[in-house]
C-alpha cells in the first residue's frame, strides 16, 4: 500500500471517506483499547495516547452526509461540519467513539458540546476551555489545570492513573511525527512540484484518523517517493492558503488549485496535525510541557488570540520570507472565526500590495468550475502582472 | 387592567442622554475611555481608574432602534465583513467607518480594549478588529467557560490574576495608582442597584405580572448595563421598585388581559422591535421571565458583587454570565423560570447574529418538548439586521402556536 504514490494516496482517500470509523472499530477489536473523537482543531492528542486511547480528529460528513436528524438541532446558520458531525452521531456511525473532547475554537463547537453531552449521555465528554490570555502569567496554571482534568477523564474512562513515563514517550512520538512533516514541508518549499497540496493534505488528514506509530511509516513512505518522484520540474505561483484550520475544503478544490498551476507553501489545513512550531520540549514534567507548549509553542490560528504578536502580521512576515506571490484564502461557510479573520488579514496585505483571493466552500459543494474559472484567473493576473 | 405609570422610563431617559452626553464630549474633555462588552463585564475595574465606559453592543442595538443599523452593516459588508458574521460586530464597525456619528452621540476613540472574554468568541475577533483599526491596546480578560463540573476555586484565582493586571495596565495608562478604596466603594453601589433588580424582577410571579419581563425589561435593564456602579444607577432601580410594586398592587399588568404568560429565551429584534412585541400583545402575551434581561447579570440566581470581597466577587460575577454557562445549566435554569414563574410556554427567538445565543436553542426545543413537556415555540429573525425579519411568516408561527395553546386550554377546561 504504501510502496507507491498510487497505493498511498488512494487509501488514504478511502480512510477519508471511512464515516463510520471502521478503521477505528478494527484498531479497538485488534488492541482492545479505547477511542475519543475530538472536534478540530487542537486536542491533546499526546496526552489521550499515554492513555492507551486512540484519538480521533473527526473532520464532519465530508459530503457524503445527508443531514436529516441534525437539522432539528441545529439551525440553517451553523456551518457543515457541526452539522454533519452531529448528524454522524445521531445516526450512530460515532458508536466507535467512547469519548468526545471538544474546546473553545468558537461560540458553535462550544455549544455543540452542550448538544453532545444531552444527546449521547453515555459518553464521556469533556470541555477544554483553552486559555486565550496567553501573556498572562497565569495562563500557564490554567491551562494545567484543564489538562489535569481532561487526564482525570481518560484515567475513569481506561481504569488507569497516568503514567508520567508514558506521557513523555508520546510527546516524543507525535513530536517525531510534526518533525516528519516538517521535513515533507521543507522539501515541497525547495522542489514543491515532487508534492502538490492534495497529496500533502492527504499526508495530514491520515493523521487524523491513524495511530501515530502508523501515521509515521505514511509519512517515511511518503518522504521516500517523494524525492523518487520523476515528477518534472515547473513553476508555479508560489501561494500561502488560508482559512481550513477547522472544516476541511473539498478535495476537489484543492485539486483546481494545483491544476491551476499554484504551489500552496504555507497553509493551515488540517491544523492540529501540525499545532506546534518547535517540538514540545521532552525534558520535565510532562503535562506541564504540554502546557507550556499550548502557550508559546502554538501556531498561528483564528481560534486563538495572539496578544502583542497579532495574526495579520505574522501572515504578511510568513509570506515575505517565503517569497509568496498571494494568500488564497479558502473558508468553509459560515466559519465566523476566519470570516473574521479575513477582513484583518485581507487589509494587510492590501497595504502590502500582495494579492488575495477569497473563496469560500462547505460540504454539500459539488460542482468547482467556477471556483476553477476563478482560481485559474487569480493565477492569470498574478503571472501577467 | 394596564399599566399606567412610566416615571421610570422617563427617568432613564434622562440618565441615558447624560451618559451620551459624557460620550460626545469625552475627547474635548480627554475623559479616557475603555471599551467593554456588556456580558461579565469588568466595569468596577476600569471606572475605579475613571476610565468611562463605552459598549459598543449597546452602541448597536440603539442604532437597531433608530434604524440606521442596516446602513452601518452594509458599509462593513463593503469592505469584506461576511453576511454570515455578527450584525452587531458590522453595526460597530460601519459606526468606525462613518466617523463614529451615532444617532444619540459622537462615539469616541478608545483608549483602553477590555476584552471580557466571557461567553462569547465573537467579543475576541470584534476587539481584534477595532485594536488594528484604531491602532489601541487590548486587554483581553480571558474568563473560563462553565463546564460540566460547575466553577472551580481555580477559575476564579485565574480570573482574580487577570483582574489585578488588568488594573495595573489601567494604571499604567492614566499614569495613577490603583485603590482598592475606589474600587470596593464603586462595588458596593453595584451590589445595591443588583439588590433592588433582583427584588423587581421578581414581582413577575405576580397575576398579572406587573411587567412585561422581555419587551419591557429589557429596556428596564439598561441603566444597570450602561451605569452600573453608579449612584444613579441605585436611585433609578430603587424608582423602579416603587413603581412595580404599585402597579403590582394595583393588579396593573403590560396587557389588557393576561392571557398567556411565557419565558422568553434570545435576543430581541431590535430593528423591529414594537412589531414584534405586537404579534405577542395581540394573544394576550405577557412574559414572565427571559434569559435576555439577564445578559449583564444573572442576579436574580444570587450573583453579586460584593464590597467585601471584590476581586473575587467581580471574577464570579464574569465567569456566572448567561451564554457563560453550559447548555445544561442554561435549560436547567430556563425550566426553573417556567415553573417559578407559572408559565404556560415557552418562546425561544433564534438569531442568527449571535451563535452564542442560538446554536443549542433547537435542541433545547426539542428537549422542552419532547422530554420535559413544555410548549415551546421557535421563532428565527436578528437582533441587529433589519433584512432577517420576515413579519408574516413569524405572524403565521406566533399565530399558529397561540391558537394551540387556546385550543388545549378549552378542551381540558
Amino acid at each position: 500500500m504504501l510502496a507507491t504514490p498510487e497505493g498511498l494516496y488512494s487509501s488514504a482517500e478511502a480512510t477519508l471517506e471511512d464515516l463510520g470509523l471502521s478503521a477505528v472499530a478494527a484498531w479497538k477489536a485488534r488492541t482492545g483499547g479505547k477511542a475519543v473523537g475530538h472536534f478540530p482543531v487542537y486536542a491533546p492528542a499526546e496526552l489521550l495516547h499515554a492513555y492507551g486511547v486512540l484519538p480521533v480528529s473527526l473532520f464532519g460528513g465530508w459530503g457524503k452526509v445527508e443531514i436529516d436528524h441534525a437539522d432539528s438541532r441545529l439551525q440553517s446558520f451553523v456551518c457543515s461540519i457541526t452539522r454533519s458531525t452531529l448528524e454522524l452521531g445521531l445516526t450512530g456511525r460515532l458508536g466507535g467513539l467512547d469519548g468526545m473532547v471538544f474546546s473553545n475554537i468558537c461560540d458553535v463547537a462550544r455549544n455543540l458540546s452542550g448538544i453532545w453531552a444531552r444527546n449521547f449521555p453515555s459518553m464521556m465528554m469533556e470541555y477544554l476551555h483553552l486559555p486565550q490570555n496567553i501573556e498572562s502569567p497565569s495562563a500557564r496554571e490554567h491551562m494545567i489545570h484543564e489538562l489535569e482534568r481532561l487526564s482525570a477523564s481518560l484515567s475513569r474512562l481506561t481504569g488507569r492513573a497516568l503514567d508520567e513515563a508514558r506521557l513523555g514517550e508520546s510527546i516524543a512520538l507525535y513530536n517525531r511525527g510534526r518533525a516528519a512533516l516538517e521535513r515533507l514541508a521543507a522539501l515541497r518549499l525547495a522542489e514543491p512540484w515532487r508534492l502538490p497540496a492534495l497529496e500533502w493534505y492527504l499526508l495530514l488528514r491520515l493523521g487524523a484518523v491513524l495511530p501515530k506509530e502508523e501515521h509515521l511509516d505514511a509519512l517515511a513512505a511518503a518522504e521516500r517517493l517523494a524525492a523518487a518522484s520523476d515528477r518534472r520540474p515547473r513553476d508555479g505561483i508560489r501561494l500561502a492558503l488560508v482559512g481550513a484550520f477547522c472544516e476541511q475544503p473539498p478535495l476537489e478544490l484543492l485539486r483546481v488549485v494545483d491544476e491551476a498551476g499554484c504551489f500552496v507553501l504555507e497553509d493551515d489545513l488540517a491544523l492540529g496535525q501540525r499545532w506546534y512550531a518547535s517540538p514540545v520540549r521532552e525534558d520535565g514534567d510532562p503535562l506541564t510541557r504540554l502546557a507550556e507548549a499550548y502557550l508559546t509553542a502554538s501556531r498561528p490560528s483564528s481560534v486563538r488570540h495572539h496578544g502583542r504578536q497579532p495574526r495579520q502580521q505574522q501572515l504578511l512576515e510568513r509570506v515575505r520570507a517565503l517569497h509568496l506571490d498571494g494568500v488564497l484564502f479558502a473558508t468553509a461557510k459560515f466559519c465566523e472565526p476566519a470570516l473574521y479573520d479575513y477582513v484583518l488579514y485581507k487589509e494587510v496585505l492590501e497595504a502590502a500590495d500582495i494579492p488575495y483571493l477569497h473563496l469560500e466552500y462547505e460540504e454539500k459543494m459539488s460542482t468547482f468550475e467556477q471556483a476553477r474559472t476563478t482560481v485559474e484567473t487569480f493565477v492569470e493576473s498574478i503571472m501577467f502582472e | 387592567m394596564e399599566k399606567t405609570e412610566d416615571r421610570a422610563k422617563e427617568m432613564q431617559k434622562g440618565m441615558l442622554a447624560n451618559y451620551y452626553d459624557a460620550l460626545t464630549q469625552a475627547e474635548e474633555r480627554r475623559t479616557p475611555v475603555a471599551y467593554l462588552f456588556i456580558p461579565g463585564n469588568v466595569v468596577e475595574v476600569t471606572s475605579a481608574l475613571g476610565f468611562l465606559p463605552v459598549y459598543p453592543e449597546i452602541n448597536a442595538l440603539q442604532c437597531g432602534i433608530k434604524k440606521v443599523a442596516g446602513d452601518l452593516i452594509l458599509a462593513a459588508e463593503d469592505i469584506g465583513y461576511s453576511s454570515d458574521v455578527c450584525g452587531y460586530v458590522k453595526n460597530d464597525i460601519g459606526l468606525m467607518l462613518k466617523d463614529r456619528r451615532h444617532p444619540l452621540a459622537r462615539i469616541p476613540k478608545p483608549d483602553l480594549l477590555v476584552c471580557n472574554y466571557s461567553g462569547c468568541n465573537t467579543f475576541i475577533k470584534w476587539f481584534e478588529a477595532l485594536a488594528q483599526f484604531y491602532g489601541a491596546e487590548v486587554y483581553l480578560l480571558d474568563i473560563p467557560y462553565v463546564r460540566g463540573g460547575g466553577v472551580s476555586p481555580s477559575d476564579v484565582d485565574y480570573v482574580v490574576a487577570q483582574l489585578r493586571e488588568l488594573a495595573e495596565v489601567c494604571a499604567r495608562i492614566r499614569g495613577v495608582p490603583f485603590e482598592e478604596a475606589a474600587l470596593e466603594r464603586i462595588v458596593a453601589q453595584s451590589r445595591a442597584a443588583e439588590d433592588l433588580w433582583a427584588q423587581t424582577l421578581d414581582l413577575a410571579t405576580r397575576r398579572p405580572t406587573p411587567f412585561d419581563a422581555y419587551f419591557e425589561a429589557v429596556f428596564y435593564m439598561a441603566p444597570i448595563n450602561i451605569l452600573r456602579g453608579t449612584p444613579e444607577c441605585v436611585e433609578y432601580y430603587r424608582a423602579l421598585l416603587g413603581e412595580m410594586q404599585r402597579r403590582a398592587e394595583a393588579g396593573l399588568g403590560p396587557v389588557p388581559e393576561e392571557r398567556f404568560r411565557v419565558v422568553f429565551e434570545g435576543p430581541p429584534p431590535w430593528p423591529h422591535f414594537r412589531a414584534f412585541w405586537e404579534l405577542f400583545k395581540k394573544w394576550g402575551v405577557a412574559a414572565v421571565s427571559s434569559t435576555y434581561s439577564k445578559v449583564g447579570g444573572l442576579y436574580d440566581q444570587g450573583i453579586r458583587h460584593d464590597p467585601a470581597r471584590p476581586w473575587e466577587s467581580i471574577a464570579e460575577y464574569a465567569i456566572n454570565c448567561y451564554t457563560n454557562w453550559n447548555w445544561g445549566m442554561r435549560s436547567d435554569l430556563i425550566r426553573k423560570y417556567v415553573e417559578h414563574f407559572e408559565a404556560d410556554a415557552l418562546v425561544i427567538h433564534s438569531v442568527k447574529s449571535c451563535r452564542s445565543f442560538s446554536v443549542g436553542q433547537a435542541d433545547l426545543r426539542e428537549e422542552f418538548i419532547h422530554e420535559r413537556g413544555i410548549p415551546t415555540l421557535m421563532v428565527e429573525s436578528d437582533l441587529a439586521d433589519p433584512r432577517y425579519f420576515q413579519e408574516a411568516q413569524l405572524r403565521n408561527r406566533i399565530d399558529a402556536f397561540f391558537e394551540s395553546l387556546e385550543h388545549k386550554r378549552m378542551v381540558t377546561a
